[in-house]
């Protein structure tokens, strides 16, 4: 659950920021937790390349790399597209377990 | 189509797949469990996998290679963080050098499998997490994209 919660603030921090650049200040005034557990969000997304983080006076200035994000938008597709690839092999393999070997059907295959 | 559903989550850089298999929960985790069930499916038809250590009990490792057209050798490796036969998994991921340590400039993803009774079936949830985009980017770059997807929608498996 906890996990969960971190990753729908994270979620929000990036969009908040993606729009426009906000402080550390004012993205913790958002959420129901400290200061320094929203610092530790934005350290998270930081590290993940998907915010910079830079400091201006007495403030951290938080800002969204929107070509991150896009470029971990096509990533995600094609680990999908990986993983959708596995669960049909994986589906081929129990049903080719799940029943006794059959005979082939005799008629002749198309297109061959 | 045994994937019932995707949730892609790049501010976090998860993906979430749920699959539905129409056979008993044990029957599942044997295909994660057994090495040689294993290397029938993580690898494409056009990237075999070939499983040389396979120890699922926390703290144990596997490791194992994915064998290109061209005949390259792609070495990779899991670190299982926790388990519960048959049905949770938690592990790391990533490439190895020839001798199978792991590379420590190599992208890495924590993967949780989770196994459950459903509908008279078994209901498979995989959650992927990368460590950063930069990770991501490297593993793109190295064609695994390519790799990993060759088989979409190619293989019928009457032909093979």
């Amino acid at each position: 659950m906890f996990h969960a919660l971190a990753d729908g603030t994270r979620r929000d921090i990036v969009a908040v920021v993606l729009v426009g650049e906000r402080s550390v200040s004012e993205l913790a005034d958002r959420y129901p937790m400290s200061f320094a557990a929203v610092q530790k969000h934005v350290a998270v997304l930081e590290r993940a390349g998907l915010v910079t983080k830079e400091r201006r006076g007495r403030e951290q200035r938080v800002r969204g790399r929107a070509e991150a994000l896009r470029e971990a938008h096509r990533l995600l597709d094609q680990l999908e597209l990986g993983w959708r690839a596995r669960v049909d092999r994986i589906d081929d393999l129990l049903a080719e377990t799940a029943e006794p070997p059959t005979e082939p059907p005799t008629e002749p295959r198309e297109g061959a | 189509m045994p994937v019932t559903d995707v949730v892609k989550d790049p501010a976090n850089l998860t993906l979430t797949l749920t699959a539905q298999f129409d056979a008993p929960v044990e029957r599942v985790w044997q295909v994660w469990a057994d090495p040689r069930q294993l290397e029938r499916w993580w690898g494409p038809p056009t990237y075999p996998a070939t499983v040389v250590d396979h120890n699922l009990a926390v703290g144990g490792a596997t490791s194992y290679f994915m064998t290109s057209p061209q005949g390259d050798k792609y070495n990779g490796w899991w670190r299982v963080r926790t388990v519960d036969a048959p049905h949770s998994l938690e592990f790391e991921e990533g490439f190895a050098d020839g001798e199978g340590n792991p590379s420590p400039d190599m992208p890495v993803t924590v993967m949780r499998v989770t196994l459950a009774a459903q509908d008279g079936g078994t209901r498979m949830e995989v959650v992927s997490t990368f460590a950063d985009t930069a990770a991501m980017e490297r593993l793109m770059a190295m064609g695994m994209d390519e790799g990993l997807t060759a088989s979409v929608g190619q293989i019928d498996p009457l032909l093979g």
